[in-house]
């Protein structure tokens, strides 16, 4: 194990020499980038000043604070993701686990007892009670449930339904729409590949055509848009790879040109990821952009690959973390974008989820960790595909392949 | 994954305050401050339903402190779903519900059951939805409904225009780029659509959606195949390279372009780098080179111990000095390409056959360790 009390990538003399090139060329784009780049200039240079020797320090008991009160009580400014209330309860129950905080009994009941209320009667959950049953909630709700991971939370889960509800919204070309009479994006196949894979319920067909529909996302950059045709994003890129990766399917992808576009999203001076090709690093993006990094390892190192390292993901680790550590931390508790952005629980999630990436490099039975600053800055390993701790979505698989697989009743295809 | 994990609707709370209602203000002044708002559990036009309180359970998480705007339209909401009432009512209040939080799909779901249902005039319809994509641009329900009403009176032809107005506020939205590939493939409205992306590219040559959408609009129409169609992007590239090296998305277009055919098979253009390398070097045209280099072990038979060699030390380049957050990244390559063409063993320099598109396999073909 690793602890880097030492040198920050961001204090070293080369750092500077980091910054954006315009080549005298100024367009948006361009002054953009110099505007964040002053902004971390900044927040490093605070850091310089006040911390004579740098020790990046998590604020554990602040986040931890702002989680507790999230989970029970949200104020007006959420009425926004009214629509996405399980997305709120994973968000919060997965910061708890990477921070080791364990969840009280009590409130975990609370939690299973509400998601049952978000599931539909026709299978899948919504975004609240009463609302209709979405692949992203859905997506949530399974996660939030594995993580609680409880016979309470496990048996919320109506199976039959699900799998109905999962084949009302396949379509004939492999993709999946998000809700009845929603959009098409490469989100759904990886909400729907998640938890028909944790909760047992996949059949021959429900997947058909779907690992081609998901290459057919990969683009001229080497990364996934949205659909087929669409600009590569990170986010997407994550889905579709993950995806895949349940599916078995990974090696139908060209990984080279994925590995060459992903490796190329870090940014040089921030250390923190972009979403896309000359936009702006995003705290949020440590996760749909560093966590392709395991993915790609795995998928490489099962292609018969042996030149992979064996102890790094091929991503600047420590450099990813100095972002996540000094620039995306409200001191308050909470994560965030970039400085100068308000803290909220998707945020602290993903940013505390890349941490967890950042630190931790596993394959098979090797596990080296590296962590910037304190030791009390380890977070728990989190798994790539799934994004909860690893021992949930054993324990979770453990369970559920217990039972049977529903018989496949398929629903007729609703298209909108 | 912005819109979600990537997202389900992920939006910072900051940003709500712009879909807080402002119905409660078009009340006459004369009305005291409790009358401002014209809750629905006040009015007889109402008085007939039951609202529907939401049941978050026993003990809520996650609760919300709706305002009591909010929860009056909700309440409304869930007792006219609940009855599955297809009236006028429910569709303004639709409206109501929408204002207040735009990312409910369920509640725009309803509204499109209604528009039909109702037959409503689906001019005013697209007026709607214009309106509200202009307030709030970046939530997928909007777009998504849009796109239902486009195709419901199969008029796009205020499409291309409305797009283009929202991106000329933020040119890389990527759900207006997203409407707008579906609007061009569907309708076939490719005309004018090349041109619009090099007006972008005057403008921000550094776009990478309007890269993205050039090869889209390009791809869809004439192919690539046509040598003097590839030809001509070469040179486009070229000229943008010169004007601005250091922007990666010319660069990552000109790889995009060239890679199928073959990087090393495109005649001077190996020649054309080198010479570029003197007066408008960056860790892009360096790991360009490694490109081409890539490309020539893999697709040239014979000797390619000099090719293989200046691979490593641009590899190695990068790593240490040029592109050092790609440390890790640089130095696999170089082991890899290391390890597939170390020079001493010629039947190394085929690749295995693929099947499949791409190929993720490295396969090693010999166990002597290598010079580098």
């Amino acid at each position: 194990m690793e602890s880097v009390s030492s040198p920050l990538r961001c204090f070293g003399e080369c750092h500077t020499a980091e910054k954006y090139t315009d080549d005298g060329v100024e367009t948006v784009t361009s002054v953009e980038q110099r505007k964040v780049e002053r902004s971390i200039q900044e927040v490093v240079s605070v850091y310089k000043q006040i911390h004579s020797l740098p020790q990046p320090t998590l604020l554990r008991d602040q986040h931890y604070q702002y989680l507790k009160k999230g989970l029970r009580h949200l104020s007006d400014a959420y009425e926004c993701l009214d629509a996405s209330r399980p997305w709120l309860c994973y968000w919060i129950l997965h910061s708890l686990e990477l921070l080791e905080e364990p969840v009280p009994t009590a409130i975990a009941s609370d939690v299973c007892k509400f998601l049952a209320q978000c599931q539909s009667p026709t299978g899948g959950f919504a975004g609240g009670p009463c609302q209709a049953a979405h692949l992203a909630p859905t997506y949530a709700a399974v996660n939030a449930l594995c993580i609680i991971g409880t016979q309470e939370a496990y048996n919320i889960i109506d199976r039959e339904k699900l799998l109905s509800f999962l084949f009302s919204v396949k379509q004939p070309d492999g993709s999946f729409v998000m809700h009845i009479g929603g959009e098409v994006d490469v989100r759904s196949t990886y909400c729907a590949a998640s938890v028909a894979s944790l909760t047992n319920i996949m059949t021959p067909t429900l997947f058909q055509d779907t690992p081609t529909w998901i290459v057919s996302c990969q683009n001229w950059e080497g990364g996934l848009g949205g659909v087929p045709g669409l600009e590569a994003h990170g986010g997407y890129t994550f889905c579709g790879m993950a995806a895949l990766v349940i599916l078995g399917k990974e090696h139908m992808l060209d990984l080279k040109s994925l590995l060459r576009w992903v490796a190329s999203r870090q940014m040089r001076y921030e250390g923190g990821f972009q979403g896309r090709c000359n936009k702006l690093v995003d705290g949020c993006y440590s996760f749909w952009q560093a966590g392709l990094l395991p993915l790609l390892h795995r998928a490489l190192f099962k292609g018969g690959d042996s030149t992979l390292s064996l102890q790094k993901w091929m991503f600047e680790q420590q450099a990813l973390q100095e972002y996540i550590l000094l620039c995306c931390q409200n001191p308050a508790g909470g994560l965030l974008d970039k400085p100068g952005k308000s803290r909220d629980f998707y945020h602290t999630c993903y940013c505390l989820s890349g941490l967890s990436v950042a630190q931790h490099f596993g394959n098979m039975d090797l596990h080296h960790e590296l962590i910037v600053g304190r030791e009390e800055n380890r977070l728990a390993p989190s798994h790539p595909v799934y994004n909860i701790c690893p021992e949930k979505v054993a324990q979770a698989i453990q369970h559920f392949h217990q039972l049977p697989v529903p018989h496949e009743g398929e629903a007729p295809n609703r298209l909108s | 994954m912005r819109g979600g994990a990537r997202k389900g609707s992920k939006k910072s709370p900051k940003l709500i305050m712009k879909t807080r209602s402002v119905i409660c203000f078009t009340a006459l002044p004369s009305l005291s401050p409790s009358r401002l708002c014209s809750y629905k559990r006040d009015r007889k036009e109402w008085a007939d339903l039951e609202p529907v309180p939401q049941d978050d359970g026993p003990n809520p998480v996650v609760k919300i402190a709706y305002s009591d705007k909010f929860t009056d339209v909700y309440d409304y909401f869930r007792a006219l779903l609940k009855n599955d009432e297809k009236s006028d009512r429910a569709f303004t209040l639709t409206a109501e519900a929408i204002e207040l939080n735009a990312a409910n799909y369920t509640v725009w779901h309803y509204r499109r059951v209604l528009l039909q249902a109702l037959e409503k005039d689906l001019r005013e319809e697209m007026r709607y939805i214009t309106a509200i994509i202009e307030d709030q641009p970046k939530n997928y329900q909007v777009w998504h409904h849009r796109r239902m009403v486009v195709e419901w009176l199969n008029d796009p032809s205020e499409e291309l225009e409305f797009i283009a107005e929202i991106l000329s506020q933020d040119a890389k939205n990527y759900h207006a780029w997203q409407h707008r590939q579906w609007v061009l493939k569907e309708y076939k409205l490719w005309d004018s659509e090349l041109e619009y992306v090099e007006q972008l590219l005057e403008e921000d040559v550094r776009n990478n959606s309007a890269w993205n959408q050039r090869h889209y609009v390009i791809s869809h129409t004439t192919g690539y195949s046509d040598p003097s169609i590839l030809n001509r992007e070469v040179q486009y590239s070229l000229k943008q390279i010169k004007k601005a090296p250091h922007n990666e998305s010319v660069w990552n277009y000109l790889k995009g372009i060239l890679q199928d055919r073959g990087l090393s098979s495109h005649p001077g253009l190996l020649e054309q780098i080198l010479e570029l390398k003197e007066t408008h070097c960056s860790p892009y045209l360096l790991g360009f080179l490694v490109d081409i280099y890539e490309d020539s072990l893999e697709n040239t038979s014979g000797d390619q111990v000099e090719v293989l060699s200046k691979a490593l030390e641009l590899c190695e380049l990068l790593a240490q000095e040029r592109d050092t957050i790609r440390r890790e990244y640089w130095s696999y390559v170089g082991r890899s390409l290391q390890t597939k063409y170390c020079s001493g063993d010629p039947s190394t320099t085929s690749s295995a056959p693929e099947t499949d598109r791409g190929s993720a396999s490295v396969s090693v073909h010999q166990e002597t360790t290598c010079n580098s």
